[in-house]
């Protein structure tokens, strides 16, 4: 009970009250979102962009607005990395910590940050002008380092390009000034192409090259809901996000459910380290997305739809609100779309707050429905009861995008491409070293010897194909082919080369798991933290030849039991590399020396008695003259 | 009195120490009550509290830990122990899991724990009545260490026997067993952690 | 039982023991009816499912799934105590002994703690190759007849259940996410909050540890007469078999 913790120690909470000017801003900030406990994360975020934090005098208030506890505004506000307890500087500057970023002199960056603030990450300047912070992935692996600036993205910084940001940020210059002088005038994509690069290194045929506009829609509003779903499932389309269930089955499940509203939900939150392929079609596709959605809506009876922008890529809010805008204003959104009597459909941007499990089904819904982004309890599926009990289809950007180009040129055109069992393209989100990361979209079926040949990545040691919960594969296995069935991928390809440490990068994605489980179930919660510190003592040189074993046993108890995927995905890196670079574990482990355990540290176990005794150990210190 | 094999033609050498515990469970071996006899008639008692021998005299089958470690010569003695015997009994919570003293592990979490400790239970502590107003500092002493390890964590141990303290049927049933090869794990009603 | 319910019923296995189930029920309801004990923490009568400590895991269909939360299926064969699982189960409470501070010997809820007895059950008395997490939590004493020692809590939320849907409180929620998601309280501290002594989810039942305390009883049960003093955690459930 952390809040009681305050109290205890004689601290004093701060004011319970809120000042009257406060109090309006919080009861009109509520009202804009009717009152309503399932906007909360909406709530909460436009609380904190006003205040910088959220005090606990304003969770009363949130409270009493929503017809909530306390308690439960808390957790929700406790939940989100991008919601604060403790106030924040008015310009909040967050690193991205991903290897990709460490690899890219992430230190240097962030020392250029540190030493011009003259803060510490994690620090808040004192005059409250700054607060420096590190975040997991941010989507932009492929323009490392990157950072974000309140709700601006800079990208491919150098220490140099670092501290003059940082020097002009001090002096006083807006966040958007540093992206452009004439920011206020740019167009929203003009303002998020200044931001970030698409990178776009390899255009293919379903997404990527010219795409003509609402073909899809037009031939679906002259099908029937059933004729729709069969044509997606003729078409072999299955989830793009990674777990690749047939989308067409899942909207059939969706429609024949009897229920008073069906919803359809964009998962627009991939936060899988090194995947950044949805960001450049929400950037270059929006409306390809929005129309895939559309007829998702058509085929499953759906009049609401919800897009979940990850916390991480509000730079495309504007962008995406302007094309909702835009397509409302053509009858493209709305009531009588198309004129087609009777099809309504309209969709509301959901903005995450910094929280990977989102991505996650059931938690990207706890999410929506203004919860903590936790996990729900399956059976029911969200097909049956999703968002608020309705049934929902929750179907990744990718996805709805191909949707839409299916409805468009066919099932066969689709089916025809890729090979058995994975058809149609992907886009491979590529970094790391490589001479050309950015985003390729390539039918399935290539080898990743083919794939490491367009990108530029011959020499690549590991790759590390789906992220940290996909495998890191060795030289030996690049002749596999990206395939659902052999090595499956939401779209992440992370090459490494020879000079980068594999236990180094196996340590970075268990702390990426520690920070991004959602605590709910026990395994997922307690046991990745046991598994970082096992990789901690590999490091060290201190680990047993039965730490292999513990590993793996740690790593079987944790898949087994935990409630929901990233549980059952966590060891990954840890069992793919044991399998994969064995020798990287064996060369570092030493049997111990007539059972004394080389993990327990006599010398630093009595560093602070010495100190505070003033003298040596008679038994631990050999010489005794100093 | 079934658990014992008749003696073999070589007696077990068995030592003991306690380390940061309380000696309660050595007073608990002693709640083997009459079956002492039966066990000695297996067993040499080697270094030991008991024996009041200081070093090792032989190699030894079965060491038994009592406490865990809190300072400089538990990790000294439990290190000789490990290199002195075959097999490792930690006997108790506090050479299981570090017991009482590890209650001082949990409120260390400031910059200077040590510090704060001694000064709190020697100086600043409200019901402190400490003439001297200093912190012990005997050369004597042995230094503490930064917090309290249980066994398993400086050394490997083979078995342990878990109770605070143990119950004499427990230690006697698990000593015998050990003895004549025959110990399979505990007897879930017999496992208790206070 | 209405006529409906015992139509819908039908016969599935644990362990090779038929046990019959109702169309809805989950595994462990039915398991419970049937006298076999599938152990379990998180989980309490009268309280929702919420299965998040995951020590009811069994082998459903060859899937891992938490018997609390899993509908029984007609003719599935469901693995409960199989070396395996009792090794998986042990590992989840030996986690939950290591994330917090549970130090039996000094506990007042020791002996009627199922935490404790969980670990008799499964045999949790190897060394152990976990890591103590001693994370540094406070104590609330704010309360004038209830304490609260969060050392022990091991965020099984049965008095976060029991609050909102027994007592139509609210007292408690989590707060937190990952390592650091924690049971708090709806206030400043507990004397901050509504919570009576003679709430349901302080009482001795609702919490499986030593972490909710009612002042002024501690250690009024002699050794020997505390809960798990008189048998092993489950075996009320499993005597309805015999």
């Amino acid at each position: 009970m952390d809040n009681g913790q305050e109290h205890t120690n004689g601290i004093k909470a701060p004011s319970c009250d809120l000042d009257p000017a406060s109090a309006t801003v919080i009861a009109e900030i509520c009202q804009r979102f009717d009152n309503d406990k399932h906007r909360m994360l909406d709530i909460l975020r436009a609380v904190q962009d006003r205040y910088r934090w959220i005090a606990p005098a304003t969770m009363n208030k949130i409270a009493e607005a929503t017809d909530l506890t306390r308690i439960e505004v808390e957790g929700v506000a406790s939940f989100y990395s991008f919601l604060s307890l403790t106030p924040k500087g008015r310009v909040t500057i967050r690193l991205c910590d991903d290897i990709v970023d460490r690899y890219s002199d992430l230190k240097g960056v962030t020392a250029a940050f540190e030493e011009v603030l003259g803060i510490k990450v994690g620090e808040t300047s004192a005059d409250g002008a700054f607060s420096l912070e590190v975040t997991p992935c941010i989507g932009m692996c492929d323009q490392a380092p990157a950072a974000m600036i309140n709700d601006i993205v800079l990208t491919g910084l150098t220490p140099e390009t670092a501290r003059s940001a940082a020097e002009a940020l001090q002096s006083g210059t807006a966040p958007e000034t540093l992206v452009s002088d004439r920011f206020n005038h740019l167009s929203p994509h003009e303002r998020a192409l200044r931001q970030v690069d698409n990178n776009i290194r390899h255009a293919g045929e379903c997404l990527l090259g010219p795409v003509p506009e609402d073909a899809g829609l037009v031939k679906a509003l002259s099908m029937t809901p059933v004729q729709i779903v069969n044509q997606v499932e003729a078409s072999g389309l299955r989830g793009c996000g990674g777990a690749g269930f047939t989308t067409g089955r899942k909207w059939r499940f969706a429609a024949s459910e009897t229920a008073e509203k069906h919803f359809i939900i964009c998962n627009a939150d991939e936060g899988e380290p090194g995947t950044f392929k949805d960001r450049v079609l929400l950037t270059e596709r929006p409306h390809l997305l929005i129309e895939g959605m559309t007829i998702a809506a058509r085929a499953v009876g759906a009049k609401e739809g919800i897009l979940y922008l990850r916390g991480e890529y509000v730079y495309l809010r504007e962008l995406i609100e302007q094309v909702l805008e835009d397509r409302r204003s053509r009858g493209l959104l709305g009531s009588d779309i198309m004129g087609k009597k009777g099809f309504t459909f309209d969709i509301r941007l959901q903005l995450g707050a910094g929280a990977y499990i989102c991505g996650e089904e059931g938690a990207l819904i706890s999410s929506c429905e203004g919860l903590s982004g936790e996990p729900k309890t399956r059976p029911p599926f969200p097909v049956n009861r999703g968002y608020l009990g309705y049934p929902t289809v929750v179907n990744n950007v990718e996805t709805f995008c191909h949707a839409a180009r299916i409805l468009d040129k066919g099932a066969a055109w689709f089916h025809d491409m890729g090979t058995d069992g994975s058809h149609g393209t992907k886009l491979f989100s590529v970094s790391g070293d490589c001479l050309n990361p950015g985003i390729y979209e390539l039918p399935y079926g290539h080898t990743m010897w083919e794939l490491l040949e367009i990108v530029g990545g011959e020499d690549a040691t590991a790759v590390q194909v789906g992220g940290p919960s996909g495998a890191m594969i060795a030289r030996d296995s690049f002749h596999r082919k990206l395939t659902f069935d052999d090595l499956a991928t939401g779209g992440a390809i992370i090459v490494f080369n020879g000079e980068r440490n594999i236990l180094e990068i196996v340590e970075y994605y268990m702390s990426f798991f520690v920070h991004e489980s959602c605590g709910y179930c026990t395994p997922c919660r307690v046991g990745n933290v046991f598994l970082q510190k096992a990789i901690q003592k590999f490091q060290k040189g201190l680990a047993n030849p039965e730490d292999i074993d513990y590993l793996k046993d740690l790593s079987g108890t944790i898949i087994e039991t935990s409630r929901c995927g990233l549980g059952m995905t966590s060891p990954n890196p840890i069992l793919s590399t044991l399998q994969n670079f064995p020798l990287v574990y064996s060369a570092v482990v030493k049997p111990s020396q007539d059972g004394i355990r080389a993990t327990f540290d006599i010398q630093s176990a009595i560093e602070s008695a010495r100190k505070i005794a003033k003298r040596r150990s008679y038994i631990f210190d050999r010489d005794f003259s100093q | 009195m079934n658990d014992l094999a008749p003696a073999p033609h070589r007696k077990a050498r068995i030592a003991t120490a306690s380390l940061a515990g309380c000696f309660g469970c050595h007073m608990a071996i002693l709640d083997i009550d009459e079956r002492l006899i039966d066990l000695m008639k297996l067993v040499d008692v080697d270094r030991s509290p008991l024996t009041d021998k200081k070093r090792f005299t032989d190699r030894c089958d079965i060491g038994i830990i009592e406490g865990g470690c809190c300072n400089e010569e538990n990790v000294h003695v439990l290190h000789d122990f490990r290199r002195n015997c075959d097999v490792l009994i930690a006997l108790g919570q506090c050479a299981i899991m570090g017991g009482l003293p590890a209650m001082r592990n949990a409120i260390m979490h400031s910059d200077a724990p040590l510090r704060e400790c001694l000064d709190e239970a020697y100086i600043t502590g409200k019901y402190i009545r400490n003439t001297t107003h200093q912190v012990p500092n005997d050369p004597a002493l042995p230094l503490l260490l930064d917090e309290v390890y249980p066994c398993a964590q400086v050394v490997e141990i083979d078995f342990q026997i878990p109770g605070c303290a143990p119950s004499g049927d427990i230690i006697f049933d698990t000593l015998a067993k050990l003895l004549n090869g025959k110990f399979r794990g505990f007897e879930p009603e017999m496992i208790k952690f206070d | 039982m209405s006529d409906n319910r015992r139509e819908s019923s039908f016969v599935f296995t644990i362990d090779g023991v038929e046990v019959k189930a109702f169309s809805g029920q989950t595994i462990m309801e039915a398991a419970d009816e049937a006298g076999v004990y599938i152990p379990r923490l998180c989980d309490h009568e009268g309280l929702r499912h919420q299965g998040s400590c995951r020590v009811c895991t069994v082998k459903a269909g060859g899937r891992s799934v938490a018997a609390c939360t899993q509908p029984a299926s007609p003719g599935q064969s469901v693995d409960n105590e199989t070396a395996s699982l009792t090794k998986m189960r042990r590992d989840l409470v030996e986690m939950l002994f290591h994330e917090g501070n549970h130090l039996c010997p000094i506990c007042e809820a020791s002996g009627n703690c199922e935490l404790q007895a969980m670990a008799y059950r499964l045999d949790m008395t190897e060394a152990t190759r976990f890591p103590y997490l001693e994370p540094c939590r406070a104590l609330d004493a704010s309360h004038p007849d209830i304490a609260l020692d969060t050392n022990r809590c091991i965020s099984c939320g049965r008095c976060i259940r029991a609050s909102q849907d027994v007592d139509g409180k609210g007292v408690f929620g989590y707060v937190g996410r990952g390592i650091h998601r924690r049971v708090a309280v709806n206030g400043e501290n507990l004397a901050d909050t509504d919570a009576e002594a003679a709430d349901h989810a302080m009482s001795s039942e609702v919490c499986p540890v030593g972490c909710i305390i009612r002042k002024r009883v501690g250690f009024v049960t002699p050794i020997g007469e505390r809960e798990f003093d008189k048998g092993l955690i489950g075996h009320e459930i499993e005597e309805k078999r015999k």
